[in-house]
Formats: C-alpha cells, structure tokens, sequence
C-alpha cells in the first residue's frame, strides 16, 4: 500500500470510456485533475504496482436514448399486465394460472397476488428462453428437445423431434470437459460399476470413501494450499460453510454482486452483513475503516473477526475481481478473504489455478480459496482449500460433513480424472492446451463482439461475455433468433440484472472451434442488425486481422 | 375586484408602517425561529464519532481479529473420519475391514443394484457427467423431466421437482413460501435441514413439542387468540406445519391423521419431509400418507431426499402445481445450482422402476425392521429409541454418565467392538453447538433388505456382548 498510487494507474483504469460508479478506480481516472485531492481515499484503490498485468475491464455506460426506451418498454408491459389481470379478473381472458384448491380456499393465500405479477404477465411472455431441455452431452454442441406452447408458454409441449447440433453457447463447460468419452468419461463408468452412485451416508458417519480423500489431496496440491475439503453441492459449500466461519459479532463484508449462495451462507452465519460496491475497492476500505474504528453497531465492541466475500469472476458481470487490491486491503485491516472461483477455477491463470494465478499472487494470502466442481471439471459439487487447520475445523463443524450424503463415486472420478489432465499427471498437454485455447477464444470472441459495435461487459480475459440487449423485447427476442440459426444461448433480465441491464451471456469454452466461433459470431452480427443491437459508440478499429493464433495467451502476458 | 384587492394591499403596507418596532422585530424573531425549527434536525440519528483519522489509524493498528477458525484437538472425536474402502453397500471395507452394514442409508440395497448401475453407465455414455449449469441455463436434461414426472406419478401428485442435493431440498422449500412475518409450527426433533430453511426463511418460528398434539394445538389456539386481535394482519400471515414423517432423530412417526385435522380446523398448510419414510413406509413405498392412508392432497408439501431408499443423489418436493411450480423460480437451491448429473437422475428413475415393479420390497423391508428392533431388545445398559418398522433405529445409553462426551466415548467403544466382529455401526453425529434441540448420543442401527437372517442375528449378539463388556 503506497501513496505513490496516481503514477502508476495507467495499469490498471479501464481500456475506453466506462461506466462511471460502476468501478471505483475507473471513475477516478475520469476525474483526473481530482486525484490529487482524492489521493487519501483512493490510495488503495489504483495501485498499478500491484497488478502483474493489465487489468481492462469495461462496462460502457448505458446510451440515454436506449434506457429510456427500455423504461418506455417496461411501462407498456406494465400496463399491459395490469389490463390482462383485469380481464382475467372478470373471465375475459382464459386464465392458465394454477388454482388453490377448493378445500383450501379460506386459508392464507400461499402467495400474495402482486408477487407473481413479473412472472404471470412479464416472465411468462418469453418463458421459452429459459429451461430449454437437453438431450445430448453439454460440450461445444448440444441437441435440443424441441417444444413447442399453444397457449403463449403456459405449457409446452414436447413434438417429439429434436434440434441437432446446437451451438452450445450458455453452458459453463469452460475446458470442455463435459464430456461422454475419453479418460474421465471411463473413469466415471469403472466407478460407476465399482461402486455404484449413491454413497448412503455422511462423510462423518460411513460415508468418507478413500476416494474422496484422494480428491481432496489432488484439490489441495491443484490449488497450492495445505488442505482441501470437498462437498457434493457447489451452492452448499457456500450456504453451509460460511456458518461455520463467521457467527454472532462477526462481521461480513460482501460485494453487491454476489452469488445466491454466498448471500445465503452470510445471512444463515448471523453475523452482520455489509455490502460494498461492485469491485469497487474504495467502497471497500471505507466499510473496513469505519467497521473498524466504530465497532460493533450500539455495543461498539470491538468486532471478533471480518470475513470479505468475493467472487473470481462474477458470472452475470464478466468482470475479475480485483484480488491483488483485495489482498493488500485484507492484510492492512486484518481481515480474512474468502474467494469463490466458482467460474475463474480451470479458466484463468496459464495452468488454470484460477485467479490467484492469474494474478501472480500467493494461494496463501487467500483464507478460504472456494470453487466448484460443476464448470471447469464438467462434474458437480464445491470445494473449500485453505491451512490445515481451516479445513480441520471444517471437516468436524461443517454442515456438509455432518448431516448430508457424500459425493457420488462416478462424480469423484470425474473431476480426479479431469483434474489430473489439467495439471498433466496424465501425462499428456490436453490440459494445458485445453486452458491456452479458451485463452485464445476468449480474447478473439471478446475482440470480435466489440468490433462488430456490441456493448460487451466485464474483462477482457474473462470466458463470461455479456453483451446488453437492455430492452425486454429483445430479451426474448435474441434468445429466439439464435435459436432458429441454432445456437443457443442464455439471455437474462430482471431480477437476475438490474432492470434495464438485460444480457445475453455467452460462455465461452475451449471445445469451441473457431469456425464454431466464427459461425456463431456471424449469426450474433446478423441478429444484432436485426434487433438493432449494436449500441455501442465508442470506435473499435477492427485489428488487421491477425492470424489468430498470434492472439495467444502469452502475448497477453506481457 | 381588482380595486378592492389593491385596497387591501395598501391598507397592509399601511399597517406595516405604523406597527411599532418592537412588534417588528418579534415577528422577525418568530419567521427566523420557524425557518430554524424547519431546518434544523431535533433530534441525533446517531451518535456520531468525530474520530480523526489519526486516531482511527491507531484503532486500525490496535484491533486484533480472532482467527478465522479456533484450533481443533488432534483427536477431536468427528475429526478423524473412518475410512470406507470399496462399495459402501452389504458389505462395506471400514478401516481395512470387511464388515456388515448397518450403517448406511440403503434401506433397498439399491446402492449396488446391477440393474441401477447399467442405466447409470449407459447415461453416463450419453450425457457424460456434470450438467455445466442450472436448470434455468440448458442445464434441463431430458432425464430430469422424465424423474419429475415418474416421482409424481410414483407419489400420485400433480407435479414434483428435483433438487441436485439432498439437504438442500426443504431447506431450500420452506424460505420459497414462508418469508418474513410468517409463522411455522415446527416440531421440536426436526432435523438439520428443516432448521436450516427456517432459519434462511426469517419467519416466526414456533416449536412444539415433539409429536405432541395437545402442545401443537396450544400454540396453534394461541395464534387464534392473537389473530382475533389483529384480524387484518392475520388475513396475510401465512402459517405452515412442518413435520417430518419418520424422524431421523428419533426414529418415530409423526401422528398425521391427527396433523391433517388440525390443519383443516387452524387452517395451517402442512409441508412433510419424507426422507426417513419414502420408499420405506406403505404398501407401495409412498411414505407416511400411504401408511396413515391419508390422502396425499391434503399435504401441501412433501420433500424426501433421494440418497437413502433411491440410494442416488439428491432430493425432490412433489405436490399440486400450484404449490410446486412456484418453487421453480423461488427455491434457490433449484434455480441457483447446477442440476442433478443426468447418470444420477437416471439412476433415480431405474430404482423407482424396481421399486414399482416389486412392491414386495417395502414389506421384506418392514420384517427386517420388526425383526432387527425386536433382536436388540433387551440389550444390557442400552435401549433402543424408535418405531418397529423405523429402518433407522438409535441405540441409546440406559443410564447417562452425565457427561456427553463420554457418552459418545463409550458408545464408540461399542461401535469399535462391533466393527472389530465385522459389524458396521456408526455414532448418530450432530453438530452440538448448532441444533436448536440436541438429540441424546447415540449408535445408529441401519437396517436393509440385504441383512439376512443370520446377520442381524450376528449383529444383535455382537452389540449385546459389547454392551455387556463396555457398559459394566
């Protein structure tokens, strides 16, 4: 931490004009001629020096025009919604709306009417776009079960047929290793056939296989940390971990972003929860500064500890945390980081150790290193890495340990098998070319979305891309289009975004060739001229299009 | 008009003239007064710390955390896990022993069923394993849809819905319907999960005590009284039961004819954990409602995991669509987690295949009960807690040391002893400091339908002879 910060903050402001507020530091570039006033507070928050390598994250700021059409849009809805419940109401309108039972109808109602008013009137209009059935492997392709709704998605019916060989944009599938053969697929069936799937009981009791301690070593030794604890659930590891690492007079400091599941573990722990901006590492050291030094709210004890929770990459941002700043802010304070890479574990760092790696730093400087199993392993459930005497604790008080079942045997072998591969214990550089290439698609999918005119968020290394569609028609609308050129993607709105900030998220994985790529880059540019989707105003000079395999990982490095 | 509104104004310009001034200057006082009271906050939000930020400097070098865990004893007793070797089903390696389980939850010995292990395998060679997202996000398979619909079809309910982890499921169900300002009834011995999702619900919780009605309709003529009160609010307050068909903690059963009236005289909707009791109880394995013959509509909600009879992963709820469907946006287990693996799902679906195909399973099942509670009675210094067809008894100490701890030291004795005869027990493990009602130490005796006769016979005697050497 040096005052020295403003010299070197060419590092680390964002590449072209940026959202303000949505970024601490990059809004202090714009305001530039303050810094000097501003260099007390900020000093944490530019520290170039800290940074190994660029950091160009960007979240354009969304055009006037736009936000008040997008507004405009969800007023109209609204009416609407209200005219239609209206004439529901008076059986105007057919109502497709599941009924409370006869005997029941003098009870509570279960839900208060206005609750479902989004879902029945907004949600129900463009249903069609989420849920999508899968009949294949999740990899580069998918099939799709096609359906089809006579009644405007209330219900779908299935016709029987299916879409063949989807571009599979949408699902976290980042080294490709969703997958039905090769080495963990065969792994996964001889543990299948030895063991079966289910385990029957829990880790404390007779549900601790020595498989399952095998992977927690291999975990431990991929992530560069003492000890490993693995559990069958990605989401639990957050919601019934963090309970047992902060309680009463604890306090949480929690990004506004975060995870479900990590707002769920903070929430059950019963410690207090504050929430700081988006990345915004000023927003952060104020709360530290002022939880410190004021205490505990109206006992101003002092507080018993302070946990910081963060992501690796936020899945609906695209952005990076910023860790190198979280780091020396944690130390200064004495506060204890928990990270979760449940997306940037496998897709960042040159050998996938995630974004510890990524940024040069020490795995030890994190308290809790958090991840999943679910994305880059192509298997299911969550890990917690960190001293030996973290895990200690949490193999004898953690939720997970104590009272649910242990992880399945085939789903063990997977993510061993595929972990191996990454680190090249099998042998081979499948794994260390799995994670160059998503690199390399990252950077060139990232690079052709802007020059094609899209609003794109977030890092330019994260394999997360969301591009704005902001209005609620076209929510639907793209996820639609897309489908019939097939690809499919996820497109999300409210309330998983803010209101206006609707998206379409594209995961970029290293099983996609790059004529997959082109292909679904050019079918992106057909529909976004066809919705009108290239908002963006800043001016990208399309690169003189390099061969792309000189876009390479290590020229990033630098 | 308009004359005789500027005679008014001239007589008052008049009247400011001739006031004498102190009359002026009083008034004067009295708008500043005013503007003051207006502006001026009467009161202190907060008492506001002017620390300089020197001083919060020196607060910041002065406060020492706690550390982030407290240290654990090298042989703290839920440290050091036993370790399985091979299949954890009839017989089960622990700690380099071949032994006899009765410790895992495979109530149907489906865990290495040939049948379940081909579907597996062959999803396996379709799908791969891991789904790479949530349902929401192409992580809907086809198998997911076809479990949904067999588990509804199985329970003879409208709809049900898969989750990807067992706990998860009711502690995921309850905060999707009852939020803050709600009121659950809940029974006292509740397991860990049902706490869990009341806890993340941030109702009003209310415990009764365990399978007391009397108690339950106290509280219940309670909320009456207090509803009267207040007829409006009470028109919005939701009101749940939540109870579990057979206890994992006690091993009985919940009375639930006696639950249904209630909840049609308090107007109170029921939510069910089945995971003790699916594919156990009933002549066709539906669980407590098939048992009592209750009919199944009249719970609101029934949750089971699919890890202990199914011997797969994770967990379902299944009732009317009305109920369900919502849970589908607002459980966040569900729409925040990755799906089930399809080789699990389907796993799942070829038990329910078996367990339809030969009902005959849960009556084979409910003898090995009778006869494993009826083999360890009499057992010196120990009792054994729960219903005869419980296929998940607990062996509890007669007479208490007085200390928990060595409670569970002698009861691990016991489980050493048996696992040194090729016997596998297991402690019942509880998180001590976290259960709102911490259930008494216990030995957990399993029972499945691959135990022989001779087995629990084994077993019986193996525990008895521990008893006798341990406990005297």
């Amino acid at each position: 931490m040096t005052e020295s910060a403003g010299n070197k903050n060419e590092d680390c402001h964002a590449a072209n004009g940026v959202k303000p507020g949505r970024n601490g530091m990059v809004k202090n570039h714009h305001h530039h001629h303050q810094y000097q006033k501003q260099e007390k507070v900020y000093n944490a928050a530019c520290n170039g020096e800290l940074y190994s390598r660029p950091f160009i994250e960007s979240f354009e700021e969304t055009p006037m025009l736009v936000a008040v059409l997008t507004y405009m849009g969800y007023g109209i809805l609204t009416i609407f919604g209200y005219l239609r419940d209206f004439m529901r109401e008076w059986k105007i309108e057919k109502c497709h709306i599941a009924r409370e039972r006869e005997e029941q109808k003098d009870f509570v109602p279960l839900y208060q009417d206005f609750e479902n008013f989004y879902t029945r009137n907004l949600y129900m209009r463009i249903r069609d776009s989420w849920n999508r059935p899968i009949c294949s492997v999740p990899g580069a392709t998918f099939d799709l079960v096609e359906r089809s709704s006579n009644d405007y998605n209330w219900t779908f019916e299935y016709t029987g047929r299916v879409v063949k060989d989807v571009i599979n944009l949408g699902s976290y599938n980042y080294l490709g290793f969703a997958e039905n053969t090769g080495a963990c697929a065969t792994a996964a069936g001889e543990a299948t056939v030895k063991f079966g799937v289910g385990v029957a009981s829990t880790r404390q009791e007779i549900g601790n296989l020595n498989r399952h301690e095998e992977l927690e070593k291999l975990t431990a030794s991929f992530l560069g940390v003492e000890s490993a604890m693995a559990f069958g659930m990605g989401f639990a590891t957050n919601s019934m971990n963090i309970p047992a690492l902060a309680g009463k007079g604890c306090l949480i400091l929690s990004d506004e972003l975060n995870h479900a599941s990590l707002v769920l573990g903070a929430r059950l722990s019963g410690s207090t929860i504050r929430v700081f901006k988006h990345n915004n590492m000023q927003s952060l050291e104020k709360l530290l500064r002022d939880a410190i030094a004021h205490g505990q709210p109206r006992t101003h004890r002092p507080w018993k500890k302070i946990l910081i929770l963060v992501e690796g990459i936020y899945s609906m941002e695209g952005s990076i945390i910023r860790l190198p700043e979280v780091i020396a802010l944690k130390k200064k304070y004495k506060a204890y980081l928990y990270l979760d890479e449940a997306h940037s574990i496998g897709a960042l760092g040159r050998s996938g150790r995630g974004v510890v790696e990524y940024f040069g730093l020490d795995p030890k400087d994190v308290d809790v290193m958090m991840g999943t199993f679910t994305k880059s392993f192509g298997a299911a459930g969550g890990y917690i890495g960190g001293r030996k005497d973290l895990i200690d604790y949490l193999r004898s008080h953690s939720h997970s340990a104590i009272y649910a079942i242990s992880m399945s045997l085939p789903v063990v072998e997977q993510i061993i098998t595929s972990m191996k591969c990454i680190m090249g214990m099998d042998g081979t550089t499948i794994g260390r070319s799995r994670i160059q290439r998503l690199a390399e698609n990252t950077v060139y999918f990232r690079r052709r979305l802007r020059e094609m005119g899209f609003i794109i968020y977030g890092n330019n290394d994260s394999p997360v891309v969301p591009m704005m569609l902001y209005m609620p028609a076209k929510i639907g609308a793209f996820g639609r289009e897309m489908l019939k050129r097939n690809i499919g993607v996820v497109v999300v709105g409210f309330p998983a975004t803010p209101i206006i900030e609707s998206r379409a998220r594209f995961c970029i994985s290293a099983a996609h060739t790059k004529e997959m790529l082109d292909r679904a880059l050019d079918v992106i540019s057909e529909v976004g001229d066809l919705l009108q989707l290239k908002y963006s105003r800043r001016k990208v000079l399309p690169s003189l299009d390099r061969p792309f395999d000189e876009t390479t990982y290590e020229e990033n490095e630098e | 008009m308009a004359s005789g509104q500027q005679w008014v104004l001239v007589e008052m310009v008049q009247a400011f003239y001739e006031a004498p001034a102190y009359h002026l200057i009083l008034e004067g006082i009295l708008i500043l007064w005013i503007i003051r009271l207006l502006f001026s906050k009467t009161y202190k939000l907060q008492e506001r710390s002017d620390l300089t930020e020197k001083e919060k400097e020196e607060l910041i070098e002065e406060w020492q955390p706690e550390p982030l865990v407290p240290s654990v004893s090298k042989d703290h007793p839920s440290l050091n896990y036993d370790v399985v070797t091979g299949p954890p089903s009839h017989k089960i390696i622990v700690n380099g022993k071949e032994c006899i389980n009765f410790a895992s939850f495979n109530f149907l010995g489906l865990l290495d069923n040939e049948r379940v292990k081909l579907k597996a395998l062959s999803s396996l060679k379709k799908y791969g394993v891991g789904t790479c997202g949530p349902r929401g996000f192409y992580g809907t398979f086809d198998v997911h849809l076809e479990l949904e619909e067999r588990l509804a079809k199985f329970m003879r309910t409208e709809e049900a819905i898969i989750y990807s982890y067992g706990f998860a499921t009711i502690a995921s169900a309850i905060p999707a319907y009852s939020k803050r300002g709600d009121i659950i009834f809940v029974d006292e011995a509740a397991c860990f999960s049902i706490q869990k999702g009341l806890q993340a619900s941030r109702s009003f919780i209310k415990y009764f005590k365990h399978n007391d009605m009397e108690d339950l309709e106290r509280l219940l003529k309670e909320q009456e009284i207090e509803d009267q009160k207040n007829p409006r609010k009470a028109r919005v307050i939701r009101r749940f039961i939540v109870v579990e068909g057979l206890y994992i903690n006690t091993a009985d059963i919940c009375p639930l004819p006696e639950l249904v009236k209630l909840k049609y005289k308090y107007k109170v909707r029921i939510f069910l954990e089945e995971s003790m009791s699916f594919g156990v109880l009933g002549e066709h394995g539906r669980g407590v409602t098939e048992h009592f013959g209750v009919n199944i509509d009249d719970i609101d909600l029934i949750s089971a995991n699919m890890e202990n009879a199914v011997a797969s992963i994770g967990g379902f709820c299944c009732g009317r669509s009305f109920v369900i469907d919502h849970q589908r946006l607002s459980g966040q287990g569900y729409c925040f987690s990755a799906s089930l693996p399809p080789m699990l799902a389907t796993a799942a679906i070829e038990a329910l295949n078996i367990m339809e195909e030969d009902p005959g399973i849960f009556r084979v099942l409910r003898d090995k009960c009778k006869h494993v509670h009826k083999a360890l009675q009499g057992t010196p210094g120990l009792k054994v807690v729960g219903e005869p067809f419980a296929p998940a008894l607990h062996l509890q100490l007669e007479n208490s040391t007085g200390s928990r701890t060595n409670d569970l030291k002698l009861l691990r004795a016991i489980v050493d002893y048996s696992l040194d005869r090729q016997i596998a027990l297991t402690l019942a493990r509880y998180l001590e400091k976290e259960e709102r009602f911490l259930p008494p130490p216990s030995i957990r005796v399993v029972v499945t339908v691959e135990q022989t006769q001779e087995e629990i016979e084994k077993a019986a005697q193996c525990i008895r002879e521990a008893a006798l050497k341990i406990l005297k």
